[in-house]
């Protein structure tokens, strides 16, 4: 496989605040990769720094050998989409029109959309199960839809990789699952290489190829879920007790708590 | 005058609502058309020639547009409650300011001004009439020209970012555009409030909220919504005519309050 994501050395964050410190790992094309790592650990700084939104104060993105940074914005739009925990909608635009600006990086300000902007628009609602909200307006859906109408819109975009920021914690279950079998789906049958950020470490060790556990801003460890969810690491990490089991059906680790008074 | 006026405050308060993503900014709730009546006061003041009037007025405008929003920023956010109370403070310091310019002027012309800045379509200039029916078509056309990219603001700045907008670019040409228009209006007309609000209110539940679509329509009934409000305040208690700034004001804020409360109650913002 080739070298899609090639991260040496970025230092960022905001302002004055420097989040990540020495960051550097490769992501492969076609890959599934959650970024998980305790609350304040900069995976969401990581996420968005990897999807241009924000830039390291040094280091090198380079995404298919082009300087990140340094690349059109525009252009990046047509590689990647970002999904975001939840989104607020103050006015009511159809789930229709959401999902048609998508197609925003493909035209031209003035320019109409074209059949083609329909027909994947149209695509996008289908794999998503959307087309029947179609003309519902997204300030009345529930969170679950919200997050599917919010996925079809990053489909439209036809994006290489999709950039998610725990695009499932506010939701239950059913939906949670929902959306990682969709993902896993447009992953192995589309080659969208899937970045993700989640805080559910069993939902991790289930649907990622690999698994980068940040603290403090630093790359903790890398590498297929049994490597990186052992006991120890977790604990380490995450200053937390736990037991490690397996999944009788898939075989990946999977990590339970223990209660206080037990220990 | 009306029609242009009326248009350009429905633009003017279309870009503040969709860049702020608050469907409750408008030019006067803002503060921006006290900032921009201060700025022509101080032109008069200062006696400088009728020309200059819309000039300041604009940079009366876009100084109070960016003391207003960083004010309400906090921690890179900008929340309802901060705008609405940053603009209300801003409007009544600026307002006292301008008080106080008109009441040391001594210029016996200048006390007439209180008059005009509760909002009059009377025409006093051609050539200044001319200079901001141009300014005001111009910013409306700019403004639909953006039309997709404020779609994509208004869904969040880091969205637009992902969808390939350059926001920062584009949120400084419309609030300078919007600046502009408001600038432009105050001087002729004085304040009119709440036009902003209630019209692109009301184009949003007949045509949604592609701003495509709602930035034109809400131009147009703007336009004629001001034209009937000037009828009224001619016709209501002849001879004498009340201000339209005065109309405007008591059909617009029972309408802003009934919108604030209903925004409170819902369940996400």
């Amino acid at each position: 496989m080739s070298e899609f994501f090639n991260i040496d050395n970025i230092n960022g964050g905001y302002h004055k605040y420097q989040v990540l410190k020495n960051v550097s790992f490769q992501i492969k094309e076609g890959e599934f990769l959650g970024i998980i790592g305790p609350n304040g650990s900069g995976k969401s700084t990581l996420l968005r720094t990897l999807s241009q939104y924000l830039k390291p104060s040094s280091g090198i993105v380079l995404y298919r050998g082009n300087d990140l940074y340094t690349m059109a914005q525009k252009e990046i739009a047509r590689d990647f989409a970002f999904v975001p925990q939840d989104t607020v909608f103050n006015f009511s635009f159809t789930v229709w029109e959401i999902v048609l600006m998508g197609r925003i990086p493909y035209l031209r300000r003035m320019q109409s959309e074209t059949r083609q902007d329909f027909e994947k628009a149209k695509e996008a609602m289908r794999i998503t199960d959307t087309l029947k909200l179609n003309d519902r307006q997204v300030n009345e859906l529930s969170a679950g839809e919200r997050q599917m109408v919010i996925i079809a819109k990053a489909l439209a975009q036809e994006p290489k990789a999709l950039f998610l920021d725990e695009p499932t914690s506010h939701l239950d279950i059913g939906h949670q699952v929902q959306i990682l079998n969709l993902l896993k789906e447009l992953n192995q049958k589309q080659k969208i290489t899937v970045i993700i950020v989640l805080h559910d470490l069993n939902l991790a060790s289930e649907y990622c190829d690999r698994i980068l556990l940040l603290n403090n801003g630093s790359v903790h460890k890398i590498g297929e879920p049994q490597r990186v969810l052992t006991y120890q690491t977790i604990e380490e990490v995450y200053k937390t007790l736990v037991i490690v089991n397996k999944n009788p059906i898939t075989g990946n680790p999977h990590i339970l708590l223990v209660r206080k008074e037990k220990t | 005058m009306g029609l242009f006026a009326g248009a350009g405050l429905a633009v003017a308060g279309v870009i503040f609502q969709g860049i702020l993503r608050n469907p409750l900014a408008e030019p006067y709730v803002l503060g921006v058309s006290s900032g921009a009546s201060l700025g022509a006061v101080l032109a008069l003041f200062f006696n400088l020639s009728m020309e200059f009037l819309p000039i300041t007025a604009f940079l009366g405008a876009g100084l109070t547009m960016f003391l207003v929003y960083n004010l309400a920023k906090i921690n890179g956010k900008v929340s309802t409650q901060g705008l609405l109370l940053s603009g209300v403070i801003l409007g009544a310091i600026f307002s006292s300011l301008l008080l106080f310019f008109v009441s040391i002027s001594p210029n016996e012309a200048m006390h007439g001004i209180t008059w005009w800045l509760l909002g009059s379509l009377q025409v006093f200039d051609l050539k200044l009439l001319i200079s901001v029916v141009i300014l005001i078509t111009s910013g409306i056309c700019i403004a639909i020209y953006f039309g997709r990219d404020l779609n994509a603001i208004s869904l969040g700045e880091e969205e637009a970012y992902h969808l390939g907008i350059n926001v920062e670019t584009v949120k400084k040409i419309l609030f300078v555009v919007a600046s502009l228009i408001t600038g432009s209006i105050v001087c002729v007309c004085g304040i009119i409030g709440f036009v902003g609000l209630i019209i692109p209110h009301a184009v949003r539940l007949i045509v949604g909220s592609d701003h495509k679509l709602v930035l034109p329509a809400s131009a147009i009934s703007a336009g004629a919504f001001l034209i009937l409000a000037d009828t009224i305040s001619r016709t209501i208690m002849p001879p004498v005519e009340i201000p339209i700034g005065v109309i405007t004001a008591l059909i617009g804020g029972p309408i802003f309050i009934i919108l604030l409360r209903k925004k409170q109650k819902a369940p996400f913002n």
